[in-house]
């Protein structure tokens, strides 16, 4: 006869109750798996469908996910003709915040070449961009209908297209316009911006003594095309040959003054342990210290459901009881609300993950390792239950 | 008759607790025997030590002096006879019933029966058609699948009765087995009691203070102050 399951029988309501309370904590600590997972995952989204071997930016900068990197756009000639590199295309980054529907909406905005690559990597709904200027596909996260207009910069945007979950390394959903909208949403100043721009390098100009009007006028004209010129990205993204060595590409682009060429682990590197090593220790932390509540709370509810059954367990020691049968009773009913509460815990996050404001990633392993760590939580808190029972004498069962 | 016929032997059996000067004699120099077959009660008031008596024999409680023989076994010769298995000998030779029955809860009526043959090593099968048996033949048969909380306290104090019976112990011990009970119920119990002994051919041993339960009984030994002041 099982004991466990008998009493569980009797104290279902109770059981069931304390096994939800305890799954929905279990149910955090997965999420809180999910989550840094999720955080790895959005990290290297764009670095994965970008499918780029090398990132050329900015020198002594890392990359245009970790700090400002702006270089010409016109490198990407001269990173084409390095010997390896199969193709090339310029990417930009910009994080932008409007107001949508009075509520703010916060998106990363990706600019590229459509004769290029980096664009959508799949379009899940409408179509891929087609024209030069003022289409753009968005991620299913920004939650926009295709048709719908937005503001950005000087000029009105249209969704054509949806595409899959793209996330920046913040998290924030990805929206994809053609390079020269982006650097023209990034860069173009607006009109009273220029005319004051110009009127304040004439003015310089004009200060100058040595120059005559005409080329203090021809000078005016250079320096303010110059300066209002959008043809800046930040990186670079060069594909290689099958056969070419990365090393002599990224040795060979190195030597030009002003860029760094980064490879995909570097790359990969600087988004994981400089950007969200901290968040991963912080989660991993919070992790521990809900598998240390969920141990301390499985052990006193063992305990008080043992101290309940003081007078049972005594009259099972009094009738000749062995003690691996009140060791049984007590193992098998902790072993049972931990593996129920996961069972709670992996339901309810299986529910919900795909409501979660950012991406939870469930990864069997790390399903698997917590299983493994709630059977041991459990073991462990059974026996603080099991040294009292153990300790309970048979008289006690005597008396009132 | 040759002592090894005795069900239960006690000789000059002494429990002290504590140590010099706060030692404490809660029962001293009793001696008797039970046979198998044999009804009787140990009467005394409240603290005279007829508890104590009643652990001693049932192996829970180590006597300080004396010897203690259960079914020609000695469970005791100055201390627990080393080696001995009490556990074992509980299980198979005693039988117990309590003051409020103790019955297990979150077990029905069948189960509670179950438990204690099941712990014996009988099979499910078994147990389960001995239990039947045994609560049927102490009119529960429509008990069967009830919890105790769902019985009377003369009907879980019968549940409790077909536990104790259900290894076919050699001695019962019951420990104030009528306190919680009616006069009636409780008058209903001894007579059952007296009932088993002789079918069962089993020693039955009952310590009360309820002088009016004891009618019937084959032997009566009066307990007081930790001493055996007489017998009837």
């Amino acid at each position: 006869m099982n004991l466990a399951i008998r009493d569980i029988r009797y104290h279902l309501g109770r059981f069931i109750l304390t096994s939800i309370g305890l799954g929905l904590l279990l149910g955090v600590v997965m999420s809180m798996g999910g989550i840094y997972r999720g955080l790895f995952a959005d990290a290297l989204t764009i670095l994965t469908i970008t499918k780029a071997d090398i990132w050329v930016v900015q020198q002594n900068t890392n990359g245009p996910f970790a700090e400002n990197s702006r270089i010409p756009e016109d490198i990407k000639y001269r990173i084409k003709a390095v010997p390896g590199v199969a193709e090339a295309s310029p990417l930009s980054f910009q994080t932008i915040q409007i107001d949508r529907m009075d509520k703010p909406l916060r998106f990363f905005l990706i600019g590229y070449d459509l004769n290029g690559f980096g664009g959508p990597p799949v379009i899940l709904a409408g179509r891929n961009i087609r024209q030069k200027h003022y289409e753009m596909v968005v991620a299913k996260g920004m939650n926009m209908a295709i048709g719908e207009k937005i503001r950005l910069g000087l000029h009105d945007y249209t969704v054509v297209g949806i595409t899959s979950k793209v996330v920046s390394s913040s998290g924030d959903p990805a929206a994809f316009v053609t390079l020269a909208d982006a650097q023209d949403i990034q860069f173009k100043k607006d009109n009273d911006a220029i005319r004051n721009d110009r009127e304040r390098i004439g003015a310089n100009l004009s200060s100058i003594q040595a120059l005559s009007p005409s080329q203090a006028e021809f000078l005016q004209q250079n320096i303010a095309r110059i300066t209002e010129s959008t043809h800046t990205v930040n990186t670079v993204v060069a594909r290689l040959a099958p056969d070419a060595n990365l090393q002599e590409v990224q040795e060979r682009i190195s030597r030009w003054n002003h860029f760094r060429p980064i490879s995909v682990e570097e790359q990969t590197r600087i988004l994981t342990k400089g950007m969200i090593e901290k968040a991963r220790m912080q989660l991993g932390l919070f992790r521990i210290i809900l598998l240390v509540i969920s141990a301390v709370i499985i052990s006193l509810i063992i305990y008080t459901s043992t101290l309940d059954k003081i007078k049972v367990i005594a009259t099972l020691k009094l009738i000749g009881s062995q003690n691996r049968v009140i060791v049984a009773m007590i193992l098998q009913q902790s072993l049972l609300m931990g593996i129920l509460a996961y069972g709670i815990g992996y339901v309810l996050i299986l529910l919900t993950y795909e409501k979660f404001p950012r991406r939870i990633v469930l990864e069997p392993f790390d399903l698997q390792m917590l299983f493994v760590i709630v059977v041991a939580i459990c073991v462990i808190s059974s026996f603080v239950g099991i040294r009292k029972a153990l300790k309970v004498e048979p008289a006690e069962a005597l008396g009132g | 008759m040759d002592k090894s016929m005795y069900a239960i032997e006690v000789e000059k059996l002494t429990k002290i607790y504590g140590k010099g000067e706060t030692a404490v004699t809660a029962i001293a120099d009793a001696t008797f025997q039970v046979k198998p077959g044999e009804l009787v009660a140990i009467l005394g008031p409240s603290g005279s030590g007829k508890t104590t008596l009643l652990t001693a024999i049932g192996l829970i409680n180590e006597p300080t002096h004396g010897k203690v023989v259960i079914d020609g076994a000695v469970v005791a010769d100055e201390g627990w006879t080393p080696g001995f298995d009490l556990k074992r000998m509980r299980r198979e030779k005693l039988g117990f019933i309590f003051q409020a029955h103790n019955l297990i809860p979150f077990l029905s009526a069948i189960e509670n029966v179950m438990v204690a043959l099941e712990i014996n090593h009988l099979s499910r099968s078994e147990a389960k058609s001995r239990a039947v048996e045994l609560l049927t033949s102490l009119n529960l048969a429509h008990r069967l699948n009830n919890f105790p909380s769902a019985l009377s306290g003369g009907e879980a104090q019968r549940v409790a009765i077909a536990r104790a019976l259900a290894n076919k112990p050699k001695v019962i011990l019951a420990d104030e087995p009528t306190a919680a009970l009616d006069t009636e119920n409780g008058k209903n119990v001894m007579a059952l009691l007296k009932k088993l002994a002789v079918e069962n051919h089993s020693a039955i041993l009952v310590v009360t203070h309820d002088h009016r339960m004891v009618e019937g009984f084959d032997r009566i030994f009066q307990v007081s102050d930790g001493r055996i002041t007489g017998e009837s």
